[in-house]
Formats: structure tokens, sequence, C-alpha cells
């Protein structure tokens, strides 16, 4: 049976440009054999859970470097549950403090979350070990 | 070749057989920017060099040792923190709090909404009001952010790129209320619409009507505001997108070529807007290659505005510079560190000529600083200006073998770019086919796999890492600062004169809609407080938005 390719949207929300880290996780996700869909920048919430359910991807990866991932997180979250697109884990990085990482992540909103400094192969390994 | 050159690339012959032998340290020895670094420098390097035609003095043409003739002899470079946060008030205690302990110059951050052209009570400015700086949505803020700050004593800097021209009117319309006239208004508006589709990406309108506003603003200012510097071409952004030095470099003088050609275009003499034009590079950790940067920035600036643009006046050939060191270098592992690292980025800009400085506080990896960090970045630079000595001499690594072939190098590689950008089309074309886009995301790629692989070696994050604890306190903003400003916001719409404001708006539009020039129009409807969200909203309507076509 062939395996299933994992399909991840890289997001990119808010009203800032910096696509840096977008950039560089959605290549590093296609190198390791993923197929990727990144949204370009300035996306609605509303655009992201559209875009997600559309292109049927098991993974948003959405990058947050505005400070507005308190509200942005939450509000994906709550999107993807109203449209029934639940099973879709929801995971991301950008300038989070660890306390609101704890508090997302605790709270359900996030499934993992990433700092600068991550290494690419350990969030590739840790998408291949939560999709199932 | 002279007798004396020959007996040194002999003499360097044998030395590199002995070196040869030795064992060498596992490690890749090049640049930040990947490129490769030799194991010496000597005469061998500069086989062609010209002291008088590569360097000159300070001063004096090409200006490649700087600008003036007496450089920090004469004036210290200008100390000027960035900062913006939250609400007017609560920034204008920031830059008083800053102006208090030395700081010689104003620097103003603005939140996103506020960058973006949108008002604070706009649906997707949702959650982003005054977090990543200062929310103005009319001259009303303008007038509380510089508030017991008068505004002929001071000269600021405002990052703002598509709305530049919305926010320069309401700085010009607050000094009106404090009775400064314009023409004694000092300071810097970014301006810089290239580079943000280039790396920054906070765009609005098409490139075509962007650098039309542009070139208004040049006319306008030229008589207006005079001594303002009507844009600062920035390399900054290229290089946190992930960019080299020499991309940094090409890229940002090529968009500077661009302003040039645009303004000529325009009808305006070169002379006449040139000497206002200002740069904005970056300071990364890689000591030598940064100061080679500036020197050869000075350099071909010069070079080619004499020669390609064939500018008069020695005011149009000076690249004047603003740095700020390299965000993108910090670690948000042991914060710390991050003094260390930014001490060291803030001495090569100083050894390279820079105009004025930011140093990067150790906590702006994680959140906005705090007072505490802001004071240990600015102290940096009092360190630097009053204890090293480095500011006692110009230009002093002028001569180094090692710093003259580096600069030599960059000029060579930005000449290279300058033909392939010529051979896409120029500027707006290269960045139509994603040119530059492709060389950023390439490079910054390659280098988080350098890191990876530590052929990089990052202190506190591929090496030397170690559990810890975050022992240092972060600047919160508090929510109830977006519903206070919505709520201010509110309240302006209600008791201003709306008739007033439709009709500014009418006849900018107007204005938009032919070829009158915009920026007077744009003052009126500021005056009538007028919402920047608003006449972005008549000009959006007008030019359209820019899309973007996202390569990575």
């Amino acid at each position: 049976m062939e395996e299933h390719k994992i399909r991840v949207l890289v997001a990119k929300p808010g009203l800032d440009g910096h696509d840096r880290g977008a950039k560089v996780i959605a290549r590093a996700f296609r190198d390791a054999g993923m197929e990727v869909i990144y949204t370009g920048l300035h996306q609605t919430p509303e655009q992201i859970v559209e875009a997600a359910i559309q292109e049927d991807v098991d993974v948003v990866g959405m990058s947050v470097l505005s400070g507005a991932h308190m509200t942005l997180f939450p509000r994906v979250k709550e999107l993807l549950d109203e449209n029934g697109a639940d099973n879709i884990i929801l995971m991301g990085g950008g300038t989070i403090p660890e306390e609101d990482i704890r508090e997302l992540t605790e709270k359900g909103y996030a499934k993992a979350l990433f700092t600068p400094g991550a290494n690419t192969d350990d969030i590739v390994a840790w998408i291949r070990g939560v999709v199932q | 070749m002279t007798d004396k050159l020959k007996e040194i690339e002999e003499k360097q012959k044998a030395w590199q057989e002995r070196f040869g032998r030795l064992k060498g340290r596992d490690a890749k020895f090049m640049t930040v920017s990947s490129d490769p670094v030799k194991e010496i420098y000597s005469p061998a390097d500069l086989v062609n060099f010209d002291y008088d035609r590569d360097l000159g003095f300070p001063g004096e043409y090409p200006y490649t040792r700087g600008v003036q003739p007496n450089m920090y002899r004469g004036r210290l470079w200008t100390m000027r923190q960035f900062a913006g946060f939250a609400t007017a008030k609560e920034s204008n205690e920031r830059y008083k709090f800053l102006l208090a302990r030395g700081q010689t110059g104003l620097s103003i951050a603005f939140d996103m909404p506020t960058i973006m052209g949108y008002d604070s009570d706009h649906p997707r400015s949702f959650g982003e009001v005054g977090r990543v700086g200062v929310a103005i949505d009319s001259l009303q803020d303008m007038e509380t952010l510089f508030n017991g700050i008068p505004l002929d004593k001071v000269s600021t800097s405002m990052t703002t790129n598509a709305p530049a021209s919305i926010l320069l009117a309401m700085y010009v319309a607050t000094a009106e209320k404090q009775g400064v006239s314009a023409e004694k208004l000092n300071g810097t508006i970014q301006n810089d619409i290239l580079k943000e589709y280039i790396a920054q990406k906070s765009w609005i309108f098409p490139p075509q009507p962007s650098m039309r506003i542009i070139t208004d603003i040049f006319r306008f200012a030229k008589d207006y505001v005079p001594k303002w510097n009507t844009i600062s071409i920035s390399g900054y952004h290229i290089r946190e997108a992930g960019s080299t030095a020499l991309q940094e470099l090409a890229f940002t003088l090529a968009d500077g070529f661009a302003y040039v050609e645009a303004g000529i275009k325009a009808g305006l003499d070169v002379d006449d807007f040139a000497p206002r034009l200002s740069f904005f590079f970056n300071s990364h950790m890689d000591f030598f290659e940064e100061i080679a940067k500036y020197r050869a920035a000075r350099r071909i600036w010069a070079r080619r505005m004499k020669e390609k643009y064939g500018a008069k006046s020695e005011k149009s050939l000076l690249l004047r510079f603003h740095t700020q060191t390299a965000g993108c270098s910090l670690t948000a592992q042991q914060p710390e560190n991050n003094i260390v690292r930014t001490a060291y980025e803030a001495l090569s800009a100083v050894l390279g000529g820079t105009q004025s400085l930011h140093t990067n506080s150790m906590d702006e990896v994680l959140a906005l600083p705090t007072e505490k960090s802001v004071q240990i970045a600015l102290r940096t630079q009092q360190i630097i200006a009053y204890e090293t000595g480095v500011a006692n001499t110009i230009d002093p690594l002028a001569g180094s073998y090692f710093v003259e072939a580096l600069t030599n190098r960059m000029e060579q590689g930005s000449e290279e770019y300058f033909a392939k950008i010529e051979e896409l089309g120029g500027v707006l074309a290269a960045i139509d086919k994603n040119f530059f886009q492709q060389e950023i995301a390439d490079a910054a790629y390659r280098y988080q796999k350098e890191i990876e692989a530590k052929d990089r070696i990052i202190v506190g994050v591929n090496e030397f890492s170690q559990e810890e604890q975050l022992g240092i306190d972060l600047l919160k903003i508090d929510p109830e600062v977006e519903l206070a400003q919505v709520q201010r916001l509110k309240q302006l719409r209600q008791t201003r004169d709306n008739i007033r404001v439709q009709n500014t708006l009418e006849e900018l539009r107007n204005a938009a809609q032919g070829t009158d020039n915009l920026i007077p129009r744009i003052l009126d409807c500021v005056r009538a407080y007028t919402t920047e969200g608003e006449i972005i909203q008549v000009l959006r309507e007008v030019f359209g938005e820019y899309k973007e076509k996202a390569v990575f």
C-alpha cells in the first residue's frame, strides 16, 4: 500500500510580513516529502480555515510573529471545530513567550508551538509522529 | 607587478606550504553569508589597489572612508533607538525616558494596522492594535505622541512605507499646532516601497501608483520640508528576510538607483532630490564582512551617481546611512548573550562609518523590549563611543588587506547583481519575476541548513545549550489598549467636522485619478482629522491592491 503523503498548510495570518520562518519551514516540509500549500501573507483566520478544508490537509502550521498569537490560535481552532475539521492538527511557531505557549497548548488551541532556534528536522519528526 | 610584490608572493607561497602541513581545526571557514574566507590576506590580494582611486580621504570622492571630512571627530553618530508600543500616550512616555537618558534622536515604531493602512477599529486590525508599535489613527494620536517634545529640537525617523505620505503629513500638522514651521523639521520617513515587495511585505498598492506617491513626496518635500529625508532605502529587512550581506547591499543599491531613475523620469533634476535620499543597513554578526559592506556601499553609490546619473552636487554622491543591529542574529535561548552579539554588531557599524545606530535589546526576540533592556542597548553605544577609543580616528581599518579585499569583492559582486537585474528588465520586472524573493528564500534556507548541520555554530542554540528558565522580565501589552484606542477613535468620528472630512477625501480622490501632487491633498485630509484608514481606503479604490505570487 502506498504510504499516505502528509499534507500541510503553512499559513501566515495577521498583517505583518515576516515570512522567513514560514518559507523555511515550508521548504523543509517539502524536502521531507510532504505536500505543502503555502497561503502567502496577510491571511484572515477564515481564509486559513477555508484553505485547510479545501486542500484537505492533515496539519495547519501557522507562523505568527506579530504578537497576536493569543487571539489567532484560538480563533483558527474555533473555526476548524465549527466547520467539522477538528481532525486537522493545528500547530505553529514564531516569537511566542513560554508562558503563552503553555496556555495555548494546555487549552488545546495549538498542538505544539516552536520558537526561533527550533530544528526543522525535529519539527518534521514531530509531525510524522502525530499524523496517523 | 613590482619586484617587491613578486617577492611577497613567493614568500607567501612558501608560508602556504608550511601552513598546509599543519592540521586545521574542524570548522567551515566562511562568512555569515557563506562566502569562503582565506587563511590570510596580503598585498597579493590587492594587486591593482589604488589609494586615490579606491579610497581617497573622508569626505572626498569616492567616499569609501566616510561621508564627512571629520566623521566622529566632529560629531558622534546619532544614537537612535527604535521604539513605540501600545498607545500614543505610553509611547510618548518611552520617548521622554529615552531622551532623558541621552538618546539624540527619535525613531517611531508603528503597529501593524498603522503600517498597513487600517484604522484600529477595522476588522483586520483585531488583536494587532498597539502590539508591535504604536497605534496612530489620526492627527489626534500624533499630537499625543509628541506632546511636550518640541519638534524643532529633535530629529524623528518614522518607519512607515505604504502610508508614509500620511504620517509625514500628520507630523507636519502636529508641528503646525506646536507653532513650528515645516522647513525646520528634521527627520526621515522610510518610504521605501520596493523593499516591501522584495522582503518586508508591507505593501498596499501596486508598484506603479506606489512609485508615483514616492515621487510626489520628493517633489513636495523639496520646497516644503527641505531638511527632511524623504526616503530611507533599506537593506535591513532584506537581510532579516534571510539574504546574504552581498544581496542586502546589491538589492538595496539597485532599489536606490530605481528611485533615482523614477525621480529623473518624473522630470526632477537629480540634484534636487538625491541629497535627501538616505539608507538603512543591517549589521549582522560577521564583523569584517559588515564593515566591508558599508565601505563598498559608499563607493558604489558615489561612482554610479556621478558617472551614470550625472549628479553634479556633492551631496548627491554621499551615501548616508542608519544601521540597526541584526534582529535575526538574536537567540531566544540564553537571551542575555544577545547583549554581547549586539555590541559586536554595533562596533562594526561604527567602524563602517554609520551616521546613526539602533542597538537591539536582548529580549526583542521574545517580545517588545523592557525599559531595562533598552537602557542596556543604549549604554552599549555609549560605551563604544566614549570608552573603546574606536571613534578617535577615521576609518581605522582602511588598508587592512582583508578588509580592502572584502570591500572590492562586495563592489564586484554588486556590479554582477546589477547586470543581472538589468537583464531581467529592471527592479520592478525582477520583483514581478520573483528574482529577489527567490534569491533571499534560497539564502535563508541554506543558512538554516548550515545551522542544523552544525557547519555554523550559534552559541546556546546548536552548541553550548542548556536547560534554562527564562530569567528576564518581558513587556506585556494589555489587551485593554485595543479597546481604549477603538473607543477614542469612535469618539473622534463623532466630534470632528465630518463634512470637511468628506470634502477633503473627495479632493484627494480627484487628485489620485488625475496627476496632481497628492501630498498637499493628504495634508488637508489630515488637518481635518480624517483618519489614516479613510485616506488609504480612497486611494485603494483608485489604485487597487497589490497581490503577491508567493514562492518558497
